[in-house]
């Protein structure tokens, strides 16, 4: 029996891979990716991984991931990789780098933080695995799941 | 590094050399002030200092620092009556604060405000409180008080009570592990010191970070005890708060377990925690630590209006 699930492949566009596992569905949900326009996209969870046991991955086409979302995404899943697809080929693969800052992606979960009353966003980043970062205001820190979980999507 | 024209908002923005340098012109200010003789290097300058929530110490001893110097002081104990109760923004508030004074001291119920003032403004910025973030000039002072009465920080300093929840003890332990002092931290279960920030001393200055739960057994071996206060509002059971608050209490019977030597502190105020008869015993130095607010507070403004080593 054949076991494993087959996908079309990309004519053009990104695929996101080694995402931890779990973490795919939040991935797609920051970086906005709806497929409105009847573009294929994949969210796949929880799938086998020689590296890590188990992963997530994203295809999405007909889309290039910006330098903002890249941060966004190894903000997420700082050990992913990104290929880029063209014409059903890898034009380029890229690891991705955490920022040592982040401006305009995080948004400070804290409600006594003062960005609640003057709106602004900016995070120093204090570790990269796990991710750890500190809002440069209330300097309170977020780690893990919970920078996911408050990265401005769109 | 000199503080010219810099800000003071959180201590992970100072470094040793600079926090050394601010308490070493807090003890030539101490030195003037006792002989009162105070230097009048602020003369012609203006302080203004923006209390956006009530503080007695802090503004008080702000206030008086600046007057020592020869300095002038302008400002509100409370928003009341400003502009700010228009609906005014902070930045707003702050900007237009700029165009009449030198430096801005201020206290603000929301975190990271002093920092959005500091940016707003060129002028320099002292965080006098902000929520339960820091106070960074209460740690100075803290720190001054300590290396005051034991000369040194080569101690064992123990910070006893609602760790959890107490500004104070969070700042004082990132800054005693910067000078490499041993930390002692004893508070009742469920209100311990967050793991996050003894993590974060730990591996930014390798402090050694002994915990402990009873103070009667964990006193007996420290140069200084830190007291706050178990905070009622947070225990849901009236038995256990008054059983602990029995157990924290620092008595003249505590004051027997304790290194002859030792200092008590209290960044005040107290409710109970220290009973008043122990007042007028050698340990008790936190009227002097409420004292070192303006020695300390007048280094700070000097060395941000007017510069000097740090």
């Amino acid at each position: 029996m054949d076991t494993d699930m087959k996908v079309q492949k990309l004519a053009n566009g990104y695929v996101i891979d080694h995402v931890p596992a779990g973490n795919g569905l939040v991935l797609a949900k920051v970086l906005d990716l709806t497929a409105a326009n009847g573009e294929t996209l994949l969210v796949g969870t929880n799938l086998a991984s020689g590296k890590h046991g188990r992963k997530d991955i994203i295809k999405m086409e007909d889309r290039i991931l910006t330098q903002e979302e890249e941060s966004k995404v190894a903000l997420v899943a700082p050990n992913a990789t990104v290929s880029i697809i063209r014409n059903y080929k890898v034009a380029e693969k890229r690891t991705l780098s955490v920022p040592g800052a982040v401006e305009d992606l995080i948004r400070c979960p804290n409600p006594r933080c003062i960005t609640r009353l003057e709106p602004r966003q900016s995070f120093t980043v204090e570790g990269t695995d796990p991710v750890l970062v500190r809002c440069r205001y209330c300097e309170r820190t977020l780690q893990g799941n919970e920078v996911g979980e408050n990265i401005v999507t769109g | 590094m000199s503080l010219l024209d810099k800000d003071i908002i959180s201590m992970r923005d100072l470094s040793k050399t600079q926090v050394t340098g601010i308490l070493e012109r807090a003890r030539v200010m101490d030195e003037r002030l006792k002989a009162r003789d105070p230097p009048r290097s602020l003369a012609g300058r203006m302080i203004a200092s923006l209390f956006f929530e009530p503080s007695t110490r802090t503004r008080l001893s702000f206030e008086t620092a600046a007057k020592c110097l020869g300095g002038m002081v302008t400002g509100f104990s409370s928003p009341k009556g400003t502009s700010v109760e228009k609906g005014e923004t902070l930045s707003d508030t702050i900007r237009t604060v700029e165009q009449y004074a030198d430096a801005i001291v201020m206290r603000h119920p929301y975190e990271g405000a002093a920092r959005l003032a500091s940016e707003a403004v060129s002028i320099p910025v002292v965080n006098g409180g902000d929520g339960s973030n820091q106070h960074p000039t209460q740690t100075l002072l803290d720190l001054y008080t300590i290396w005051k009465h034991k000369g040194t920080f080569d101690l064992k300093v123990a910070l006893v009570g609602d760790l959890k929840h107490a500004r104070t003890t969070r700042s004082l332990a990132y800054a005693l592990g910067m000078f490499g002092a041993d930390v002692a931290l004893v508070a009742p279960k469920g209100l311990e010191m967050s793991t996050e920030v003894v993590d974060e001393v730990r591996q930014q200055w390798g402090t050694n970070i002994t915990e402990a739960h009873d103070p009667a057994t964990s006193l007996g071996d420290v140069d200084a005890a830190y007291v706050v206060r178990i905070q009622k509002e947070r225990f849901a059971d009236p038995l256990e708060l008054e059983r602990l608050q029995r157990s924290y209490r620092i008595t003249k019977d505590t004051l027997a377990s304790l290194k002859s030597d030792a200092i008590i502190m209290h960044p005040l105020p107290r409710v109970d925690e220290v009973e008043t008869s122990v007042d007028h015993s050698d340990h008790a130095v936190y009227f002097d630590q409420a004292y070192n607010g303006v020695p300390v507070r007048m280094a700070v403004l000097e060395m941000l209006i007017n510069g000097g080593d740090a």
